[in-house]
């Protein structure tokens, strides 16, 4: 079997140059490339374009990146929850693609499976399709939507073994699985690592023919974004 | 008196169907499950990947990995499932969810929705929200019937950007539970002790009142 293993998140992350096109995988806080962010923060890369669902928040995820001022270009679908990120945006800083979250993850998906572009309703009639070919199909108008092109993808799953085979948990999966297959070259950080034939094949979500390397991450801090509980009773 | 946020999502929660699966918003749709019908069966879609969204845990079971689009903490159901953001939106779009509820900046006449950005102010992004609307069967508004300064949020046309045009079908408000249809706003029920003169100054956009209109019952 192929062995996708690198020592750690420096060693995954060569190549990662100023001005290059990364995707990361996450939910607000949830499945975020922890390490890899670390990392990028510490090669202090820059001119970035960023393609994530969310930026984080202003002391953790993305936000530690647009704190530093290396991002050029956001691409995301909701970024409510960071003030960092809104100040620079209205004072034109950073410059901002904001599209409809199945959109976004069509796009990831659509650069993986060699599908150029694609029509979808969503955004039909508003600003998100202005200067988009518009088409009707059975008496209802879509909108043409096209894959990206990232040089990297940094991914984080619960599980992945040595041939770069990954299984996500609870919601973490998001846009992790489409992201993966989109990387020219796709880094994945996992809690746990184990050898090639540990994990049942059956129970894989993501092949590891989409991962080029894979590392054992440290430290998950895994924060919380919005703590909700039912008090014991 | 008008509603309470509760009272709103209480309403709406009487819209539900059994067997349907229903996406609910951040803000007022949340509260809608608080509010399910008993003997009736519906299960809530989370568009970050989860259906059969279950209650907040209990406090020290919380999971860092489940959680809503709201980003709360929440727990799964018993024959719930997972999922990834580009299947969550295929059950979306492929109209396998009966049901939208979703809150909004501004509503118009024809069905138009704002909800994601006030140019030069405020910029959140759309999230979900426009394959949602794009795409939903049914979508109710969940509302304020106007704004911080008392300015109607049900216009003749809306002046933010859109999130979705002509897809607006209710809208349950404090004041009133109205339908859209031929291009106006039809006044359905009031909100118990409101009267139909406060409905009409609070409305900017076209509102037809037909024969008596009945309080909401709760």
């Amino acid at each position: 079997m192929i062995n996708k293993v690198v020592k750690n998140a420096q060693d995954a992350l060569k190549g990662a140059e100023n001005g290059m096109t990364f995707m990361l995988g996450g939910f607000g806080l949830c499945g975020i490339p922890e390490n890899c962010i670390s990392e990028l923060v510490r090669l202090g890369v820059n001119n970035l374009t960023c393609i994530s669902n969310n930026a984080g928040v202003d002391d953790f995820g993305l936000g530690l990146l647009l704190k530093k001022h290396q991002i050029k270009k956001m691409i995301s679908s909701y970024v409510g929850e960071n003030e960092e990120f809104e100040r620079q945006m209205l004072s034109g800083e950073l410059d901002v693609e904001l599209i409809p979250q199945g959109t976004l993850a069509e796009r990831c998906r659509a650069t993986g499976a060699g599908i150029p572009a694609f029509y979808t309703p969503a955004g039909y009639g508003t600003e998100v399709a202005e200067g988009k070919e518009t088409r009707e199909f059975n008496g209802k108008m879509y909108v043409l939507e096209q894959a990206f092109d990232p040089e990297f993808a940094f991914v984080k799953a619960w599980k992945g073994d040595t041939a770069g085979n990954l299984i996500f948990k609870g919601t973490a999966r998001n846009f992790n699985p489409m992201m993966a297959m989109a990387g020219k070259i796709t880094v994945a950080e996992v809690e746990e690592l184990v050898e090639a034939g540990e994990l049942d094949p059956n129970q894989i979500h993501t092949p590891g023919i989409f991962v080029q390397r894979i590392f054992q991450g440290k430290d998950y801090e895994k924060r919380i974004e919005q703590l909700t509980v039912t008090p014991k009773s | 008196m008008a509603l309470s946020k509760q009272e709103i999502a209480q309403r709406i929660a009487q819209e539900l169907q059994d067997k349907w699966y229903v996406n609910l918003g951040i803000g007022i749709p949340t509260l809608v499950a608080n509010y399910i019908p008993k003997n009736i069966d519906v299960v809530f879609q989370s568009e970050n990947g989860m259906l059969g969204m279950g209650t907040f845990p209990i406090e020290g079971e919380e999971d860092a990995d489940l959680i809503n689009a709201g980003k709360q903490t929440v727990t799964i159901l018993k024959g719930g499932s997972l999922f990834d953001s580009a299947m969550s939106f295929s059950m979306i779009r492929g109209q396998h969810v009966q049901l939208t509820v979703l809150g909004a900046m501004e509503v118009s006449q024809n069905g138009d929705i704002a909800n994601w950005k006030i140019p030069g102010k405020m910029v959140k992004g759309m999230g979900g929200a426009m394959d949602l609307v794009a795409s939903a069967e049914n979508i109710i508004v969940a509302m304020m019937h106007t704004d911080k300064t008392g300015q109607s949020k049900l216009l003749k046309k809306c002046s933010l950007p859109l999130t979705g045009v002509n897809c607006v079908k209710k809208v349950v408000t404090n004041l009133a539970y109205l339908e859209i249809k031929n291009d106006a706003f039809y006044l359905i029920e009031r909100a118990p002790g409101v009267s139909v003169e406060e409905i009409i100054a609070a409305t900017e956009g076209t509102l037809i009142v037909e024969g008596e209109i009945p309080e909401m019952k709760f």
